[in-house]
Parts: C-alpha cells; structure tokens; sequence
C-alpha cells in the first residue's frame, strides 16, 4: 500500500508547504514530490467531473524558444505541422526517434505577446524534460538561431477541470476565456501578474491550464480554492485521464511504441514534410502485425494493473499498460496493447489479474466523454 | 472493541486474542490507519473457511483504486469462520474497523507467533514514524 517514500532529493514545486500542511499525501514522481491525494481519491476525481478540481501539475516540464525561427525548428522533430501555427494555438504532437519509437508527447504553444511579436512555448513530461531538453539542443543548427530555455522552476502550472472551471477562471483573467476554443492559449492577466493561459487539460473536461510566476503561484492557487475548486491530487489525475482514454508516457507511450499503433494518428502528418521519425511511420503505416492500443472494461471488481498479462482463447495476446477502478463507471478499466486480432470492440478477452483470469470486453476509447 | 485490547502485525493487521474451549482464537481484521490510508476501498478477498494459515502469511487481499495490497495473517492456525457481509460493505472497514470490519476468526495453533505481534502503543509508534507513507 506504500508508494515511494518521500525524499529531501527531489523537486518541490512551489506549492509543496501548502499541500504539506492540507493532508495532500506526497509521493515521488518523475522525480518530483507531488501530492498523489488529499483524501478520497472517488471524491477528488467526480467532484472534477461534477464541478471544478484544481491540480499542481508543476512538475510539468516548460520550454520557452527565444527566436524568430522556433516553429520551423521544431517542424522538424514533431510528428504534427506546426510550421504553420498561428497565434493562439496549441497542438498536441509527439517527437519520435529516427525508428518512429515514441520520446514525448508534448503541447506546442504559439502565444501573440504584448507587442505582437510570437512567442512559442512546449510543455513536456516531467519524466522525459531532461531527455527531450538535450535532444532538442542536438538538433539545433547555427542557422535556427534559437535559444532553447527550461523554465520549468521559474514557473508554476495549474489545472482547472470540470465543467465549472471555465466560469471560475474567468472571472479572475482580463481575456473572454469562455470564448476561447479548445486548444488554443494566450497571455492574461490575473491580478497584476502575467500568465499563460490555455483552454487545454487531461482529464476529459472542459478547463484550462495556467503557467504562472513561480513566486505568484500560492497566491493565485489559494483564489482558485477561494472560488470554489477542490484540490485533486495525481492519483485521480490518473483516472480522470484513464477514463477520458488519453495516453500517459510510461504506460501507453514509449520508445518501443510508434504513435500509429498507439492509435494518435490525429497527431500524425506524413505528406509533404519531413520530420526525425517520418520514414519509419510511413513504413509503419502498413504494418499490420504490431499491437494495438485498446480499452477494456471489467465486469468484477478486481482491478487490472499495469503489465498483467491480456489473453485470447489462452494464448497472451497482449499486455495492460494501465488499469484502475472507474470512479464514473464503478467498473475495472484498463488500456492495453494487444495482437490486431484481439483488437476488436466487442470482443471479450482475458486479463490474468493476479493467476485468475477475468472476462474483459474490448470497449472503445475513450470510456467516458463529457458529451455524452 | 478498543484498539489498546487488540495486539497488531507490522503489516498493519490486528488480532483479537480469546481463551475458548479447545485453545485460543483470534479475531483478526486491519487496522483504522491502513484503512485510512488504502481509500477507496473496492475489493477484497477473504481467506478461506478451512485453511490453514501460517503467521505472516498472505491470506487475503484489499483493492483500492490504486492499488492492491495483500492481506497477512497476523496469527497461525486453522480459519473457523470469515465475514462474508464485508466484500459487499467496504464501508464497514472504514466505519468499524475493530468491530463489524472483523475479517476471519482463526484458530490459533501455535501460541509463539503471539510474541512477534506488537501492543498498540508500539504499534502507534510504528505508524507515526512511517508518516503518511507507510511501508
């Protein structure tokens, strides 16, 4: 029942002392102490689906390229277009490796600053910052004339999910968040402090995400709760997104994993350019062998983890890569990458929970969307 | 019952010793801070009527949404009866964790495994260094 004890070693988001003296349970993760839960990990989660949950998602890694040429650069190690960004928008994309093997998946920013230049921004897990910092700087030539900045401690980033977030937020920014779209982002003002903010989340709610000072983000959490928000801890960032079927890196994602099989095709542009990775997709895309990610929901109440074995007419046919207890569905849920056989909506398999197998239907992602 | 009667296991399972015809049997079931910190509770397997369980041995298992932890008699002996209502009222291990969350009564055939257990006090001492985390 112990997760990895906490540890004077690692990262503290600027928010650590108040999580510590709110009952928020501190954990290791990505090298980070963050609060995996305050309380009940069922309340945290429906009170996001239900109304608005707040979460420190700090340890989110922040890059800021300072340069006139930062969209074209990075055209050219993401697996989506963004040459072509416009102010305002927010793309989500991966960076694959030379044999299409997934090293992040990201968030690329294109904001409009004050004086109408473009400021471009990439947000990246916190387990891979260091990974993708440096093979970002491999890639970088003399003639992008960039400057590649982690601003990841000077800042601090706040979630706001559920369907009062919107609402919330709003009142607190200079900007017409309720008409901004989702996926796109721009420079606000709270009170007297500049922040980025972006109608953007992992959780399948509507909400926004918030970039802010390191130094105003106390401040600024305590009028988030003030409002009303609940603060949600990573656990029940965890099935927020299970539930909603977005990838975690790590579990869905890795370097053995190529962004087609992971189904992210969305993220995926192959015709007319070029990018570190392409060929391999493009070789990929006929390749009808290799496993598949699928959902499975669960009848019982044993949980599928992470690694259990996935099975077919008692053949292995694959493996889960997350599981947990629906909050929303009160059923077991699971990702998993199976044999394209198996991957089939409807077809009940097996998982091997702990050497009982249990019934496990092929269901489509996501398992819960807002809309319906 | 009061927790300062009850003698507890490490791994956080606590034991409810009688003198009964035939020998001793233990009440056994898990601890308020083990429930408190498992949350959500959704699962749980209880041992099985009949079997013979050794101290320390795994004898069941509790599910939370994050995690599974494995369940360990505090005692060793032979499972009398088990608390069939529990699986279907997890909230009875939150509400009643020393009372009507009882998980099994075993009978105990081998006394010295009494020894290893731990008094309340010490086993206070044990969870207040462990902090929120405990191993």
């Amino acid at each position: 029942m112990a997760d990895h004890m906490a540890n004077q070693s690692l990262s503290r988001t600027p928010l650590h002392a108040w999580h510590s003296s709110h009952e928020g349970r501190l954990v290791e993760f990505a090298g980070w102490e963050m609060p995996v839960q305050y309380g009940s990990i069922a309340d945290e989660h429906l009170a996001t689906r239900s109304a608005a949950g707040l979460f420190d998602i700090s340890h989110m890694g922040r890059l800021k390229f300072d340069g006139d040429r930062a969209l074209p650069f990075l055209d050219r190690l993401v697996t989506r277009r963004v040459a072509n960004m416009k102010a305002g928008q927010i793309r989500y994309a991966l960076i694959t490796n030379p044999q299409g093997g997934i090293l992040d998946d990201v968030l690329v920013y294109r904001l409009q600053q004050a004086d109408g230049t473009p400021r471009t921004m990439m947000v990246v897990n916190a387990s891979n910052r260091g990974k993708i910092v440096a093979w970002l700087q491999q890639h970088l030539r003399a003639a992008d004339a960039l400057t590649i900045r982690d601003v990841t401690r000077a800042t601090a980033m706040l979630a706001v999910q559920g369907p009062a977030a919107i609402e919330l937020v709003a009142a607190m920014v200079d900007v017409d968040l309720p008409g901004m779209k989702y996926y796109t982002g721009t420079l606000a003002r709270l009170g007297s402090v500049e922040i980025v903010l972006s109608r953007t989340g992992y959780t399948g709610e509507d909400g926004c995400e918030l970039i802010v000072p390191a130094e105003a983000a106390l401040e600024i959490w305590e009028r988030i709760l003030a409002r009303g928000a609940r603060p949600v801890g990573l656990a029940a960032r965890d099935t927020l997104r299970l539930e909603a079927g977005m990838p975690l890196y790590g579990h869905e994602l890795s370097e053995q994993i190529h962004p087609l099989q992971a189904g992210l095709q969305f993220a995926v542009q192959l015709e007319r350019r070029d990018f570190v990775g392409r060929d391999a997709l493009v070789v990929a895309q006929s390749d009808t062998t290799c496993r598949r990610r699928v959902g499975l929901q669960l009848r019982d109440r044993r949980v599928p983890r992470v690694h259990y074995a996935v099975l077919r007419d008692s053949q292995v046919v694959g493996e889960v890569t997350s599981g947990t207890f629906s909050p929303t569905l009160a059923r077991p849920i699971a990702m998993a990458y199976v044999d394209p056989p198996a991957a089939v909506v409807g077809q009940v398999l097996q998982v091997d929970i702990r050497g009982r197998l249990a019934p496990a239907e092929v269901v489509g992602l996501p398992f819960y969307s807002r809309n319906s | 019952m009061k927790p300062e009667n009850l003698l507890f296991a490490e791994t956080h399972e606590w034991a409810h010793i009688a003198h009964e015809a035939g020998g001793q049997v233990a009440t056994v079931g898990i601890s308020a801070f083990a429930v408190e910190q498992l949350t959500d509770l959704v699962y749980m397997e209880l041992p099985e009527v009949g079997a013979t369980v050794a101290a320390g041995e795994e004898f069941g298992e509790v599910e939370s949404v994050k995690a599974v932890s494995p369940l360990f008699s505090p005692v060793a002996g032979e499972v009398l009866a088990v608390n069939t209502e529990l699986p279907d009222h997890l909230e009875t291990l939150h509400a009643s964790p020393y009372d009507k969350g009882w998980i099994a009564r075993i009978r105990i055939t081998d006394e010295s495994c009494l020894t290893k257990l731990l008094d309340y006090a010490a086993y206070q001492k044990q969870c207040a260094a462990a902090g929120d985390d405990p191993a």
